[in-house]
């Protein structure tokens, strides 16, 4: 139940309350814990708190060992990875639905 | 974006050759124990502990917080539970851990209000937005999730909620590993430190199991290649009789931690008496919620005795966790305990190790 998820600052509202982007689904996190986190930062997040602000590609290293864990992720993990892969389908179909 | 298996901390020839030089370099036997749920599950799910040269044992300690939790506490929140006009909330992975007569998702069936959140922001949220209930969070976690529980109670305190506390059952790592380093069953002569943890702390609490006891620590990242490269610097320390803490997690721990979510649990928490399954109480590694802040503690203002705790029969997820007993060691494990049908904490969790190793390995199914 450690684990923290790779997210994305896309918007931050009142009382650093932030919008993250997960690999396409969107998420409401404090930012409470990262005073240093900005507009565009990649942040770990863990249970509605973004923990700790990393460099993108450690963003896409621990995003990748997420979706390995697979099965041995808590539900709400599990929910999440499957959302954002619903997200990435939808996101190809889309552009593939755009006439050339 | 999918992985690319190009990155070189999933290279499979680099972690032959790490293979390689650990063997190289184990010159004497030593038993190497992992406190992190997520290096559990890494170690079990890759096959490191088949890469090990037979004098380098890979043990797990007590890094799933919800597998440590003892009954005692388990009970009590199912007590609080049961009181009259409480809703009790809590993360997902404690609703099917069993204590001592019931489990949180036994209670949910049987009526009583208790309901998983994400977030203990959400737990705030809910009180904020029914105030004829009374909302009681259930805190449970290590560093990494204390603080986020800590800034709970802090947006509670300023938004001057009267219908929201928390029960903290919190526990703090280094000084359980002093406990586990002073067990003459156990003897553990390095350890792999954990991860996101370490985000929180850095490297610093650990300092004083090298200083002290003389016991190497390495914080590594969780993909194979981390893991055998943190192995590697702790075999070789082993090897040459030396002690340091070392991060190998260049990637995602600096070497300060987190200050701000520091500072905001010693804020919040003091250090208190934490009673760990299998090991029993380490004095200073609870968090209990300060006097400033008892307005918002449940143990303060819902005091409730429950009766007194009993284990599980046959069930040794206390010694699992001291690594004293390796999970398909209990006569129990995939034979009446499955992650299906768990009997006890370890099997109950994702990243506890009887979980762990019912999952990914063939050990103990012959
Ligand atoms: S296999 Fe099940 S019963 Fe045995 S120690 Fe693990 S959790 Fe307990």
């Amino acid at each position: 139940m450690c684990l923290a998820i790779p997210a994305k600052v896309v918007l931050i509202g009142e009382n650093r309350i932030a919008q993250v982007d997960i690999h396409g689904v969107t998420r409401t996190v404090s930012l409470d814990l990262v005073p240093d986190a900005e507009m565009d930062s990649w942040v770990l997040v863990h249970a509605g708190f973004a923990i700790q602000v990393v460099d993108e590609e450690f963003a896409a290293e621990s995003w990748a060992l997420i979706q390995e864990m697979g099965e041995a992720l808590d539900a709400e993990d599990a929910a999440l990875l499957e959302a954002s892969a619903q997200a990435a389908q939808a996101a190809a179909t889309t552009t593939s639905d755009v006439p050339a | 974006m999918t992985p690319d298996p190009s990155t070189p901390f999933r290279d499979p020839e680099l972690a032959l050759r790490l293979a390689a030089a650990i063997k190289a370099s184990a010159t004497r036997p030593m038993k190497i124990m992992e406190v992190c749920g997520t290096h559990t599950v890494s170690i079990a799910r890759n096959g490191l502990r088949d890469l090990m040269p037979e004098n380098v044992t890979l043990l797990s300690g007590p890094g799933c917080p919800v597998c440590v939790t003892a009954n005692r506490d388990i009970d009590m929140a199912i007590e609080l539970g049961r009181q009259p006009g409480i809703t009790l909330t809590t993360f997902g992975d404690m609703m099917k851990v069993p204590g001592s007569r019931s489990s949180l998702s036994r209670e949910k069936a049987d009526g009583r209000d208790i309901r998983v959140v994400y977030s203990p922001l959400d737990a705030v949220a809910l009180a904020d937005d029914n105030p004829g209930m009374q909302v009681v969070f259930l805190g449970v976690g290590f560093e990494t999730t204390a603080p986020t529980v800590a800034a709970a109670i802090k947006t509670a305190s300023r938004m001057g909620l009267q219908n929201f506390s928390v029960l903290s059952v919190h526990k703090t790592v280094p000084l359980a590993l002093e406990a586990i380093v002073n067990d003459p069953q156990v003897a553990i002569d390095a350890f792999i430190l954990p991860g996101h943890v370490s985000t929180i702390i850095g490297p610093e609490p650990y300092r004083f199991l090298a200083e002290r006891y003389g016991v190497p620590g390495a914080v590594t990242g969780f993909e194979p290649v981390d893991v055998l490269q943190g192995i590697l610097a702790l075999v070789r320390q082993v090897a040459a009789g030396e002690a340091s803490i070392d991060i190998a997690y260049r990637r995602g721990v600096s070497s300060d931690g987190n200050p701000t979510a520091r500072g905001l649990m010693a804020e919040v928490f003091q250090p208190s008496d934490s009673e760990w399954r299998g090991i029993g109480v380490i004095p200073g590694t609870g968090l209990g919620i300060r006097p400033e802040f008892a307005k918002w503690d449940a143990a303060v203002r819902f005091p409730v005795t429950p009766e007194e705790p009993r284990e599980i029969p046959g069930c040794q997820c206390g010694e699992v966790l001291r690594g004293i007993t390796l999970p398909y060691e209990c006569r129990l494990f995939a034979k009446g305990c499955t992650p299906e049908h768990p009997i006890g904490p370890c099997m109950v969790s994702s990243e506890g190790s009887c979980a762990a190793y019912y999952r990914y390995t063939d050990y103990g199914r012959a």
